[in-house]
C-alpha cells in the first residue's frame, strides 16, 4: 500500500509540475496574471506531494520493506536506523527523488523570497523550474520508480554498500544537491531574462545571492566528498580525479566562474550574455553529474547497453535542456542590447573575464579527461584510461594563472587600472610571499621547487587579501573610530576577502601535504614500535569487536612524543555479513598541523599484521579552506543589499547607466555616495 | 646507520620498557617506493578507478609483485610499462600514450586555453575601440532625480 501511494503522490507531482511548466509561462507570455500567479501555488503543491513520496519511501526503509525493490537492494534488516535513513538516497531511484524534492525545496524559497519581484519574472522563473521538475518526474516514473515492487519478496535486503555506511555518506549528496539544484535557480532567472528581455543589472542583482548560496553548497558537497573520501576509502587519498568526483568538480569550477561573472553584470552592466552563457551551462553541467554518477556511465559505456530506456532518457533529457536553452540564448541575444559599461584592457573587469577564461578552460579541460575515454569507447577507437597522472598535468598549469590573478584583481579599479599604482599597491605582498615562499620549504626540512611554488601562491592571496581590507578600512574616513571603520565595508566584501583566505589556506595545505607527506608500511607484533613524523607508535595487539551489521578486528596504537602519551589509534577491519572482502575502516588523530592516520591490513600469522602509518602534514587546511570559502561565500549572500526592494527596470537602467558616466560630480560626491561606496566593494 | 640513530633516539626518549622498531614490510623499503611510483601509473583493471598502488585486489598485488620482479632484474620503468602495455593495452595506464587518437586529450587543455584568450584580446580590444553609452541630456537629468528621490528614501 505504501509504495502504491508513494507511486501516486509522484504522479500528482508530475501532473503540478507539468502545469507549472506551462501556465505561468504563458500567463506572463500573454500578460494573464491569473496563470501568472499558479506558479507560487504549483510549486507548494509539488513540495507537499513529493515530501510525502520522500516520506513514505523513508517509512519503507525504516520498515524494511523488502517487496519494494530499490529498498531490497539498498537496506538490510541488519542495518542501523540511520543508515536505513541514509539508504534512501544511496541507489540512483532514491537520489532523483531526493533532487527533486530538494527541487521543490528551492522553487518554495523562490516564492518565499521573491516578493520584491515583477510578478511575470518570478512566473517565469518558477515556470522554467518546473519544466525541469516535470523532467525529472517523467524520468522518475518512466525509467526509474523507486517504488517498483519486487514480488515475491527476497527475505532479506541486499545491503546498503558498506562503504557508504557512514555519517560523511549521509550529508555527502543532499549537500552537492543543494548545490546543483540551487543552480538550477540560477538557471531559471537566466532563462526568464532571456525570455523577458529584461537581461539587466537589476536580473544580476536578483540572481546573484542564490547562485552564491547555490555554490556554498556545491563547495560543501565536495569537501565533504573529499573528507569522506580521506577517512573512509583508507589510503589516505584527498583527491582522486574520479569521474564522480570530476562530474561535482566541474559545475562547481563553472559556478565558481559565474559568481564572478554576475559580480561584473551587477555592478557594471558588462559581460551580460557571457553570464547568461554560464549560468546555463553550469546548470547542464549541474544535470549532468547527477545523471552520470548515478547511472553508472561513468564506469562503463556499456551501462547504456544494458539500460537503453534509461540511457536515452537521460540523453534525451541533457539535449532538451541544454540544446533548448542555448537556441534560445542564440535567437535572443543578439536582439537584446547588451553593451554594459566600457572598460580599459587593465581593469577589474578584464582582470575577471581573464579569470571566467581560464576557470572555464579549467572545467573544459577536467570535461574533456572525463568523457574521453566514454566517447574513444563508444566510438570504437580503443579503450584509454585517464587518470590523476593526466589531470595534476594539465590542470595545474591552467588553475595556477588563475590564483595568481585572485591577489589582482580586489585591488585594481573598475573600468581602468593602472599598472604602475597596482605594483606600488602589491609590491609588499609580492615581495612578503615570495620571501617567505623561499625560505620556508627549509623549516621543514626540505626544499623542492613544487612546495616553494604553492607556498607563494598561498602566501600571495593571503596577502593581498590583507593588502585590500587594509586599504579598505584606510579609504573609510580619517575621522571615524575603529568600530565604525570596520563595519563600513559590506558583508559582501568581507564575504569576498574570507573566501579568497579560504583559497589561500586551502592551496596551502594541498601543496604542504603533496610535498611533505611520509608512510611507512612495517609488520607489527604487539609491543613493535614504528617512527613517523617525529612521533612513536606502539602496536597493542588486535581484539575482535562485535557490530551491528559487521565483525571487526581492531587494532590499538599508542601514539607517544617525546616520551608523553598524547593518542590512541583504533584501525580496524570490518567483514560485513552482506560482502566477501573484509573494509580497512583507518584510523586518523586529526591535528591543526598534520594528522596521523593508521590503516590495519592482512593478518600475516597469528600474532603479526601489515600496518601502515602516514604523517600528514596539514591536510585538514584543505577542507578548512573550504569551510572558509564556503562561510564567505554565506557572507556574501546575506548582504542587505540584495534584499533592498528593486524600485522599476527603468531606474535600475539609469543608475546602471549613471555609474558608467560618473555623472556632475556634486551629485556624486553627495548623493550617490552608498551606491558608489558598494560599487568598490567588490 | 640510519637503523642505530632511530633505536638510540627511541631509547632517549621512551627508556626500555618501549619495544623495539617493526620491521618494514618489505624486504626493501627503496624499491619499494620504486614500486609504488610505478604501481601509481598503472590501473588496476579490476577495480573501479583505482590504481594498482592502491587497491587491494589480488590482480593488483599480482601486478605489485611482477612490477617489483622487474625491478629487481634491473628493468627500467619504462619497460616495465611498455610491457604492461603491449599486455593490456593502453587501458593500464593512468596516462595515456600521447598518439593519434589521444591527440585531442593532450592538446585539448592547450587549444582551450588558446581559444579562451583569442576571444579575451578579440573582446578587449573592442572594448577600447568602442565607444560608450552617450546619455542624453534629458536622461541625464532623469537620473539625477531618480538618485535624489532614492536616497531620500533610503535616508528615511
Amino acid at each position: 500500500m505504501v509504495a502504491e501511494l508513494g507511486q501516486f503522490a509522484l504522479a500528482l507531482a508530475f501532473a503540478i509540475a507539468l502545469t507549472q511548466g506551462v501556465l505561468p509561462l504563458a500567463g506572463a507570455a500573454r500578460g494573464n496574471p491569473a496563470w501568472m500567479s499558479v506558479g507560487r501555488t504549483a510549486a507548494l503543491g509539488q513540495l507537499v506531494f513529493l515530501a510525502i513520496a520522500f516520506g513514505l519511501l523513508t517509512y519503507a526503509f525504516v520498515s524494511s520493506d523488502f517487496t519494494v525493490a530499490y529498498v531490497a537492494s539498498h537496506s538490510n534488516s541488519r542495518l542501523p536506523l540511520a543508515y536505513r535513513i541514509a539508504g534512501v538516497w544511496g541507489g540512483h531511484e532514491g537520489s532523483l527523488l531526493l533532487w527533486v524534492l530538494i527541487l521543490a525545496c528551492w522553487m518554495v524559497a523562490v516564492t518565499l523570497f521573491s516578493r520584491n519581484l515583477p510578478e511575470d519574472m518570478v512566473a517565469r522563473v518558477l515556470g522554467v523550474m518546473g519544466l525541469v521538475a516535470a523532467g525529472f518526474l517523467a524520468f522518475m516514473l518512466f525509467t526509474s520508480n523507486p517504488f517498483d515492487r519486487l514480488l515475491p519478496a527476497p527475505p532479506d535486503g541486499r545491503d546498503l554498500n558498506p562503504l557508504l555506511q557512514d555519517p560523511g555518506m549521509i550529508l555527502h549528496p543532499p549537500m552537492l544537491y543543494m548545490g546543483y539544484v540551487g543552480f538550477s535557480v540560477a538557471f531559471a532567472f537566466a532563462i526568464a531574462a532571456l525570455l523577458s528581455g529584461q537581461l539587466d543589472a537589476a536580473w544580476a542583482r536578483w540572481s546573484r545571492p542564490w547562485t552564491t548560496v547555490a555554490w556554498v553548497f556545491l563547495t560543501l558537497g565536495n569537501a565533504l566528498g573529499s573528507w569522506w573520501a580521506y577517512y573512509e576509502l583508507g589510503w589516505g587519498g584527498w583527491w582522486f580525479w574520479d569521474p564522480v568526483e570530476n562530474s561535482s568538480f566541474m559545475p562547481w569550477l563553472l559556478g565558481t566562474a559565474l559568481i564572478h561573472s554576475l559580480a561584473v553584470t551587477e555592478k557594471r552592466g558588462s559581460f551580460r550574455s557571457w553570464t547568461v552563457l554560464l549560468a546555463i551551462v553550469t546548470f547542464v553541467l549541474s544535470l549532468m553529474g547527477t545523471f552520470l554518477v548515478r547511472s553508472g556511465v561513468l564506469t562503463s559505456v556499456h551501462a547504456f547497453a544494458t539500460d537503453p530506456a534509461r540511457g536515452v532518457f537521460i540523453l534525451a533529457l541533457l539535449a532538451l535542456v541544454s540544446g533548448g536553452s542555448l537556441a534560445l540564448f542564440a535567437w535572443r541575444a543578439p536582439q537584446l542590447q547588451l553593451r554594459g559599461g566600457g572598460f580599459g584592457a587593465l581593469s577589474r573587469e578584464s582582470l575577471l573575464l581573464t579569470n571566467n577564461v581560464l576557470l572555464a578552460a579549467a572545467t573544459g579541460t577536467v570535461m574533456l579527461g572525463t568523457l574521453y575515454p566514454l566517447a574513444l569507447d563508444a566510438l570504437g577507437l580503443g579503450k584509454v584510461s585517464v587518470g590523476s597522472p593526466y589531470f595534476d598535468a594539465v590542470f595545474v598549469p591552467i588553475i595556477a594563472p588563475a590564483l595568481f590573478l585572485i591577489g589582482v584583481g580586489p585591488i585594481a579599479r573598475w573600468k581602468q587600472a593602472s599598472l604602475p599604482e597596482l605594483a606600488v599597491r602589491l609590491r609588499w605582498a609580492f615581495a612578503a610571499s615570495v620571501v617567505l615562499a623561499l625560505v620556508l620549504p627549509f623549516a621543514l626540512g626540505r626544499w623542492s621547487p613544487p612546495a616553494s611554488f604553492g607556498l607563494a601562491l598561498a602566501l600571495w592571496i593571503a596577502a593581498t587579501s590583507a593588502v585590500s581590507v587594509w586599504d579598505r578600512l584606510r579609504q573609510a574616513g580619517s575621522g571615524l573610530s575603529v568600530w565604525r571603520r570596520m563595519t563600513d565595508p559590506s558583508p559582501a566584501f568581507y564575504g569576498m576577502a574570507l573566501a579568497h583566505v579560504g583559497v589561500a589556506v586551502l592551496v596551502a595545505g594541498v601543496t604542504l601535504v603533496t610535498g611533505y607527506e611520509t608512510r611507512k608500511d612495517v609488520r607489527m607484533e604487539t609491543g613493535d614500535t614504528v617512527a613517523i613524523g617525529g612521533y612513536v607508535l606502539r602496536f597493542e595487539g588486535v581484539a575482535k569487536e562485535p557490530g551491528p551489521n559487521y565483525v571487526a578486528e581492531r587494532a590499538t596504537l599508542r601514539v607517544m612524543r617525546s616520551g608523553r602519551n598524547v593518542a590512541t589509534l583504533q584501525p580496524s577491519r570490518r567483514s560485513y555479513f552482506s560482502q566477501q572482502k573484509p573494509m580497512s575502516e583507518a584510523a586518523i588523530d586529526s591535528g591543526f598541523t598534520r594528522d596521523l592516520y593508521a590503516t590495519l591490513g592482512d593478518a600475516l600469522n597469528a600474532t603479526t599484521w601489515l600496518v601502515r602509518v602516514q604523517h600528514k602534514p596539514f591536510v585538514n587546511w584543505i577542507w578548512g579552506g573550504a569551510l572558509l570559502m564556503a562561510l564567505g561565500g554565506l557572507f556574501a549572500a546575506s548582504d542587505r543589499r540584495y534584499r533592498i526592494a528593486v524600485r522599476g527596470l527603468r531606474e535600475e537602467k539609469y543608475l546602471a547607466a549613471l555609474r558608467d558616466r560618473q555623472v556632475a560630480p556634486e551629485i556624486a560626491t553627495r548623493k550617490i555616495a552608498p551606491w558608489t561606496r558598494e560599487a568598490g566593494n567588490g | 646507520m640510519a637503523k642505530a640513530l632511530v633505536l638510540t633516539f627511541l631509547l632517549l626518549l621512551g627508556g626500555a620498557a618501549w619495544g623495539r622498531e617493526a620491521a618494514p614490510a618489505a624486504a626493501d623499503p627503496q624499491l619499494e617506493e620504486q614500486v609504488m611510483a610505478v604501481a601509481a601509473e598503472l590501473r588496476c583493471l579490476v577495480c573501479q578507478n583505482q590504481s594498482i598502488a592502491e587497491s587491494d585486489s589480488d590482480l593488483a598485488k599480482d601486478l605489485r609483485d611482477q612490477v617489483r620482479e622487474k625491478l629487481r632484474q634491473g628493468q627500467s620503468e619504462r619497460d616495465i610499462i611498455d610491457y604492461m602495455i603491449a599486455r593490456y593495452g593502453d587501458f593500464v595506464l593512468w596516462r595515456p600514450p600521447f598518439k593519434l587518437t589521444t591527440l585531442l586529450l593532450w592538446l585539448g587543455p592547450v587549444l582551450l586555453v588558446l581559444a579562451g584568450l583569442i576571444v579575451l584580446f578579440y573582446r578587449l580590444a573592442r572594448e577600447r575601440d568602442g565607444g560608450e553609452i552617450e546619455l542624453s541630456e534629458a536622461a541625464r537629468a532623469r537620473a539625477a532625480q531618480l538618485l535624489e528621490s532614492r536616497t531620500e528614501m533610503e535616508e528615511r
